[in-house]
């Protein structure tokens, strides 16, 4: 108790010491904000952003359950929880988004050798390598095992050629870790490895993909005759499907609570605001009868899908088949969700450009666009459905 | 507040599991319903449910109860949901039990509560007065004479009201109908002069009253908490009801679900199971997604009474809104995936269905209560 309670000091003093006045509660609105993603491309707006990434590299509280040797913060649970309610309290900014650390960092952590996680967690918690996912391709979608891009035993290389889509930020990225083929001759879900890449290297392109939404994180991702290093190949040749799975619950588990954070959050985006405001109020209450009860069935449904979301956590739930339910119904719900902020937004909510629409209206076409691929990305809903029924229900096949 | 179970509430929910698989099964009532008994619960069997301590669940120790609080009784009455296990359990150790604890005089308690914890008496609470739950369109009428109260009018769909010992009821003692003050709360016992009853058949085959009170006196001494104040007291009252009925209805849902799933793994067409098609499976997955949010409203609104909280009404209109909007979607799909055998008497699941409609009306609607959440939430 004593142990931590010095520890909550601790914590406190070097906040107080490091974390930077712009990035923490009072911060000066006129200073520009950055979303940090690190690597070796990144750049800032505010100087105080990389200060900040820097400073929590370093103690590794990025990852802080992390061991010390591979770079994390080496802190047990309940340390954990006192930093981030030390954070919360001075408001302090996360440091760093990165799918190195959502999604390639849980499987070093269980497949890699000794010599993969240092060479590569202490550079994802420090920010200083940001990582991309190289999964689908133009003919691999819900079907990801068929997945055709191939790598050839060279001796003491692969050489990797082949096409992946939906690389989210391929573009400003430094590493991917991608699936590709190893085994052609074997059943399509026992030839597939795990793989690492430099996109430095010669024969690695990108290309920016335009969405119904405009512009996007999302690239294709080109090979060509590229030679990656046997080392970094992550588990044994042909077990890479494995691996995707398990990758693939951290994903859908993330995206669900994406979901729902958004959904949550933002209270200029709150649906009850925008329909008191464009449909009217009477006695406090959304004027319109038809638009009130839908509002308030999905609200009731948001407020049962976040106790879900806590009992899960509060059951010590880790990643599992349900994760399929929570990205199913976390996705299902944000498109709702963006339906009805755009239904009673009228007019205005299918705004796309120009002076006489506001900022916030042509931002709701927009995002309400961009979440047609929430239920795509990430396994469509379709598949989310069969993980449920195959592997909670027990369903035959 | 964390959405498990501690490990009290977990015991009395595993011995309840026991208990009703092994006690009261479902043809448990099947056999009451095809008997001619009136009370359409058996007397044994609530014996021994009393002797388990589930009657005192929400009494306070000091009256032989042992206050295990609402995540206790409505977990037992989720289990007893699962096997439809008709007993007094609803109307006398969650309404009367806790309405008497909560709001009772000194005097009331002493002489009701250890009754309740032995058994010895039943209670039920009349409350609706037309088809659709609304407490604050009360018209039934209480009249201040002398020392009394004289009451009269009609109550209709009263839980276990055909046989309960003691009828708690809403009157009102001033102001109109369709005004939440104004109202007030009495005992009465069931066989005074003046209380007609009158049993209902419902199709779920349980045990439903409508009462004529033709000018009943009551002393004020069995006025329920305040006078005038019966609006907010019945309004809490009803709350941990609604919260112990979305449990048992949960319950029912998961029953339901549970053979439903079975089927799909047994039956064969075509010559496969028809647990390989997908129309079916994904059907299967987006009833399983329901009854998650479902479980976790429910032990939400049940913590949730057990600490207070200052969102317990909001709790209650989620969990009566969800669990009757589960209860509805699983009972439908249930008797579609059975095909014929699901529409004959003979089979079990027809009896979820009838159950299930009768529920989503208890205490008010999933409509009623999503009005009601939206009032609550200033949407």
């Amino acid at each position: 108790m004593e142990q931590l309670e010095n520890f909550r000091q601790e914590v406190k003093s070097w906040l107080d010491e490091n974390c930077p006045a712009s990035m923490r509660n009072g911060a000066d609105p006129a200073i520009p904000t950055d979303e940090v993603w690190g690597g070796r491309k990144a750049q800032y707006k505010n100087p105080e952003s990389k200060i900040w990434l820097d400073r929590m590299g370093q103690k590794g509280w990025t990852m802080p359950t992390v061991a010390k040797e591979y770079g994390g913060g080496g802190l047990s649970k309940e340390e954990v929880k006192i930093l981030n309610e030390e954070m919360w309290m001075i408001g302090a900014k996360g440091p760093l988004l990165s799918f190195g650390i959502w999604m390639l960092a849980p499987v070093l952590l269980e497949y890699g050798t000794e010599e993969q996680k240092k060479e590569h967690l202490p550079k994802i918690i420090k920010g200083e390598i940001r990582w991309c996912q190289g999964y689908s391709e133009p003919g691999s979608g819900s079907d990801l095992a068929s997945l055709a891009t191939k790598a050839e035993d060279i001796g003491e290389h692969f050489l990797v050629n082949g096409q992946k889509v939906w690389t989210s930020y391929a573009d400003k990225a430094d590493w991917i870790f991608a699936l590709v083929r190893t085994g052609p001759k074997e059943p399509k879900h026992d030839g597939i490895s795990f793989l690492l890449i430099d996109m430095e290297t010669q024969g690695v392109s990108t290309k920016p993909i335009t969405l119904i939404s405009g512009k996007s994180p999302f690239c294709e991702t080109f090979f060509d005759d590229v030679k990656v290093t046997k080392a970094n190949l992550i588990g044994e040749l042909n077990a890479g499907w494995t691996i995707a799975k398990a990758l693939l619950q951290h994903e859908r588990e993330f995206i669900s609570k994406f979901g729902l954070a958004s959904a949550m959050g933002s209270g200029g985006k709150d649906i009850v605001s925008l329909a008191k405001k464009h449909l009217g109020e009477e006695n406090g209450k959304i004027s319109n009868g038809f638009y009130r009860s839908e509002i308030t069935a999905h609200k009731i449904k948001e407020h049962a899908f976040g106790l879900t979301l806590k009992r899960a956590g509060d059951e010590g739930g880790k990643a599992s088949p349900t994760a399929s339910m929570f990205k199913l119904y976390g996705t299902e719900h944000n498109k709702m969700r963006h339906e009805l902020m755009v239904a009673v937004t009228g007019i205005n909510g299918v705004a796309w450009d120009g002076d006489e629409f506001d900022d916030d209206e042509k931002n709701l076409t927009k995002s309400w666009l961009r979440t047609k691929g929430n239920s795509l990305e990430g396994g469509t809903s379709e598949v989310q459905l069969n993980v449920i029924s195959k592997r909670v229900l027990g369903l035959p096949s | 507040m964390k959405l498990i179970l501690n490990e009290e509430q977990q015991f009395l929910k595993d011995t309840a599991k026991s208990f009703a698989t092994e006690k009261t099964p479902v043809n448990h009532f099947r056999s009451l319903r095809d008997s001619n008994d009136h009370l359409l619960w058996d007397k044994e069997i609530w014996q021994e449910m009393v002797n388990l301590g589930w009657s005192g669940i929400l009494i306070p120790e000091e009256f032989g109860g042992s206050n295990f609080g609402v995540a206790g009784i409505s977990s037992i009455m989720q289990e007893c949901g699962k096997t439809l296990t008709p007993s007094p359990l609803f109307a006398t150790a969650v309404l009367g039990a806790f309405a008497i604890t909560q709001f009772g005089s000194q005097a009331q308690k002493e002489e009701l509560l250890p009754k309740i914890v032995s058994g010895e008496i039943t209670t039920a609470l009349a409350i609706d007065e037309s088809s659709h739950h609304n407490p604050a369109k009360t018209e039934f009428s209480a009249t201040s004479k002398d020392n009394d109260y004289v009451l009269s009018g009609k109550k209709i769909f009263v839980v276990d009201g055909s046989s309960a010992d003691i009828l708690i009821v809403l009157a009102r003692t001033s102001g109109n109908s369709g005004e939440e003050t104004g109202l007030t709360l009495f005992i009465v016992e069931s066989d005074a002069d003046g209380v007609d009853t009158i049993k209902l058949s419902m199709a779920d085959s349980r045990n439903y009253a409508n009462i004529i009170f033709n000018d009943v006196t009551v002393s004020s001494e069995r006025i329920l908490g305040s006078p005038e104040s019966g609006g907010e007291t019945v309004e809490s009252i009803l709350d941990i009801g609604r919260i112990a009925m979305s449990a048992e209805m949960l319950g029912n849902a998961e029953a339901a679900f549970e053979l439903t799933l079975d089927y799909l793994k047994q039956r064969k067409q075509f010559g496969v199971l028809i647990g390989t098609f997908q129309a079916l499976q994904h059907r299967a997955a987006e009833m399983f997604c329901e009854l998650e949010l479902t479980k976790s409203s429910v032990i939400a609104a049940m913590h949730g009474a057990d600490e207070n909280s200052n969102e317990l009404q909001r709790l209650a209109s989620l969990a009566k809104t969800i669990s009757g909007e589960t209860l509805h979607l699983v009972s439908n799909e249930a008797i579609q995936m059975h095909g014929g055998i699901g529409v004959t008497d003979e089979y079990d699941v027809g009896f979820y269905l009838k159950r299930a409609r009768v529920a989503e009306q208890i205490f008010g609607s999933s409509k009623f209560h999503s009005e009601r959440y939206a009032n609550l939430t200033g949407f």
